[in-house]
């Protein structure tokens, strides 16, 4: 899994900070990300995870600081630029149409075009064909290409998501707390779906406050606090119980595990 | 990685395989199909005897259900794009009255009066389309002031400049111009003098057109209502542009995600809307000869009700253009099957408040089925 040896980051984010007015919510962030690695960002509410992940996809702008994307600078005006760079951006809310059908959600944006009498029309057997087939290389068995989205689940959904966005070139994914309304075996299908995604090479960055699902899949973890990384930590360096006490601060779960008796 | 690996199964066991009639069933136009088929059966059974099912009478009910589709067409697409257009009648009447006052009062040419009609028309569903994007208000109000304003014009300018509300003599100006045809003609003349000579229809016995058949052409209402049911579909269902306007009603904001151009699509929705009210207004005005201030009373909510019935759903991102012409034509049959089986017109009103009902009961039903939603 450690091929980052071989090979430079394909994003480098350096001392990003990023103001709302009065309000520092990145004050100097500086991650890498490795093609074929996932990266783990976790921290709490309010730390910035958000903030930070949005800078990269080109929804905010850096008050200050650099992004280096393929070795050259970056300045993404908005999301179309870092989409067609090839950073996308899987969001809670999923850009997916329950009543729609899976092969048109897959494509939709994107439909692929067949000229009849040179009249574009929407090429329903490729989509419906490659749908197929990239649903299944992920594992989900659809009744067929025109099975609702609606019918499926939140996890599969996702995986719908995630799927759509590595076919349209993604080199770096952003998955921006994909767990975290899932059921366990939702989330290990989620969490199976990102391994397969880092086997093809491409930077995964996985936003989650859930521990364990990030020890899962995580190659290197990244935890902010505040507005700041707290460092970033080799899987196999770190343990479950460091991670936590990272992303919360320190002695004040310290104090809140003394209460509840361990079970946080 | 062990405790992910082994996933790799994904297929639901609790998910019941469907029957190959059951997922054949379940598609928006189910309700229109069913209803299709039941208003026929109805009035062969009650009716048939009336003449309802001769030529003349299957052209009576054909042409008042080609009126509906031709309007129903686009609602349907602009409510499946999320949006309503209640000014759907009023652009008729606008439109009508335009065509009669640059026509007849100015004296242009008829296919110019048709022309500027169709500009000012799509203009103004193009500023309906543009002011819903822009203020983000729900198109039902933006809408409804529209019904008001341009009805309001309708009765202002003739009253205005002739003090009248009907202006007539339309047919008179149209003779001999090039466009007004395409609008008010006639084709297939010649299959039906000759279905008339085999006598397959009857034909006038006595009179200035002794021998001629009864039923001498299809109208171009109807022309114009199958070609817009039949480019509305494949615009719908067979081109990227379809998928837009699913994607447009589904979930705007998840569309504009994946870089779908929702503002563009909603607004050209907006105007083929009143590109359809215009042909139905155009189509109208050559057939009578005259344009009145009254005309489209009403026509936005049977549009809408045609498109309901047709299994579209009122939030948009769902239905079908095929549906929504069974509902049209369900519309037309009843109307005047009705008149033929000697029944008090004014329950035709019961009758579609009460399948309207039916429709939206049957359609949410649907819809649970497709989306599996509970």
């Amino acid at each position: 899994m450690n091929t980052r040896s071989t090979h430079e980051p394909i994003i480098q984010m350096r001392d990003i900070e990023k103001h709302f007015g009065s309000v520092i919510a990145l004050a100097g962030v500086s991650v890498d990300v490795f093609p074929g690695e996932c990266h783990c960002l976790l921290g709490d509410n309010g730390a910035g995870k958000s903030t930070f992940i949005k800078t990269m996809s080109g929804v905010h702008k850096p008050t200050h600081g650099e992004i280096v994307f393929e070795g050259k600078p970056m300045h993404f005006d908005d999301p179309r630029d870092a989409i067609s760079a090839g950073i996308a951006t899987v969001y809670q809310d999923l850009a997916m149409i329950p009543l729609m059908s899976v092969a048109r959600n897959f494509f939709m944006g994107n439909e692929p075009i067949k000229r009849i009498a040179g009249i574009p029309f929407y090429d329903k057997d490729h989509a419906d064909r490659v749908t197929m087939d990239e649903m299944r290389e992920m594992g989900i068995n659809l009744r067929g290409p025109d099975q609702a989205v609606g019918t499926l689940s939140g996890g599969e959904r996702q995986t719908v998501a995630i799927a759509r966005a590595v076919h349209f070139g993604a080199k770096v994914l952003i998955l921006d707390e994909p767990t975290s309304a899932l059921g366990v075996r939702q989330t290990s299908n989620v969490l199976a779906t990102i391994d397969k995604v880092r086997k093809q090479n491409i930077a995964v960055v996985f936003i989650t406050h859930n521990v364990r699902h990030a020890l899962a899949v995580g190659d290197r973890f990244t935890v902010l606090n505040r507005g700041k990384t707290l460092g970033t930590a080799q899987r196999g360096q770190i343990t479950p119980d460091e991670l936590q006490d990272l992303m919360a601060g320190g002695q004040e779960l310290a104090e809140l595990e003394g209460s509840l008796g361990g079970t946080v | 990685m062990s405790e992910t690996a082994q996933v790799t199964d994904l297929s639901d066991e609790r998910i019941k395989e469907m029957s190959a009639l059951r997922r054949a069933l379940i598609r928006p136009e189910l309700g229109g199909m069913v209803g299709t088929v039941a208003v026929f059966t109805f009035f062969l059974l009650f009716a048939y005897d009336s003449g309802m099912f001769n030529a003349q009478g299957v052209l009576n009910w054909s042409i008042v259900s080609a009126q509906f589709m031709i309007i129903a067409v686009g609602a349907c697409l602009l409510m499946i794009a999320g949006e309503f257009d209640l000014s759907v009648g009023s652009m008729i009447g606008f439109a009508g009255m335009m065509i009669a006052i640059f026509s007849v009062t100015l004296g242009w040419p008829t296919w110019l009066a048709i022309i500027l009609s169709f500009a000012m028309c799509i203009t103004i569903g193009a500023i309906n389309g543009f002011i819903v994007i822009r203020t983000g208000l729900p198109s039902f109000i933006v809408t409804l002031a529209s019904l008001f304003i341009l009805r309001g014009f309708t009765i202002y300018f003739p009253q205005t400049i002739e003090r009248k509300t009907i202006i007539g003599g339309i047919r008179d100006v149209a003779e001999g111009d090039w466009l007004a045809p395409i609008f008010g003609g006639k084709i297939g003349q010649p299959v039906f003098q000759w279905l008339g000579d085999v006598g397959v229809i009857d034909t006038f016995e006595r009179g200035t057109r002794q021998g001629q058949p009864v039923v001498d052409g299809i109208p171009m209402l109807i022309v114009w209502a199958i070609v817009l049911v039949i480019f509305g579909h494949v615009l719908l269902t067979k081109t990227r542009f379809g998928n837009w306007i699913f994607a447009a009603g589904g979930d705007a904001q998840a569309a504009r995600y994946v870089g779908v151009p929702v503002n563009r699509v909603k607004i050209l929705m907006f105007m083929f809307t009143a590109f359809c009210a215009t042909v139905f207004a155009t189509c109208q005005v050559m057939e009578f000869g005259s344009a009145g201030a009254d005309r489209g009373l009403l026509k936005e909510f049977e549009a809408i009700i045609a498109v309901v019935i047709g299994g579209a759903l009122l939030t948009g991102g769902y239905g079908s253009v095929i549906g929504a012409a069974l509902g049209a034509l369900i519309f037309g049959v009843v109307q005047q099957g009705l008149f033929f089986a000697g029944v008090e017109s004014s329950l035709f009103r019961v009758f579609l408040g009460v399948i309207l009902l039916f429709a939206v009961i049957l359609n949410t039903y649907i819809r649970r089925m497709i989306t599996g939603e509970r």
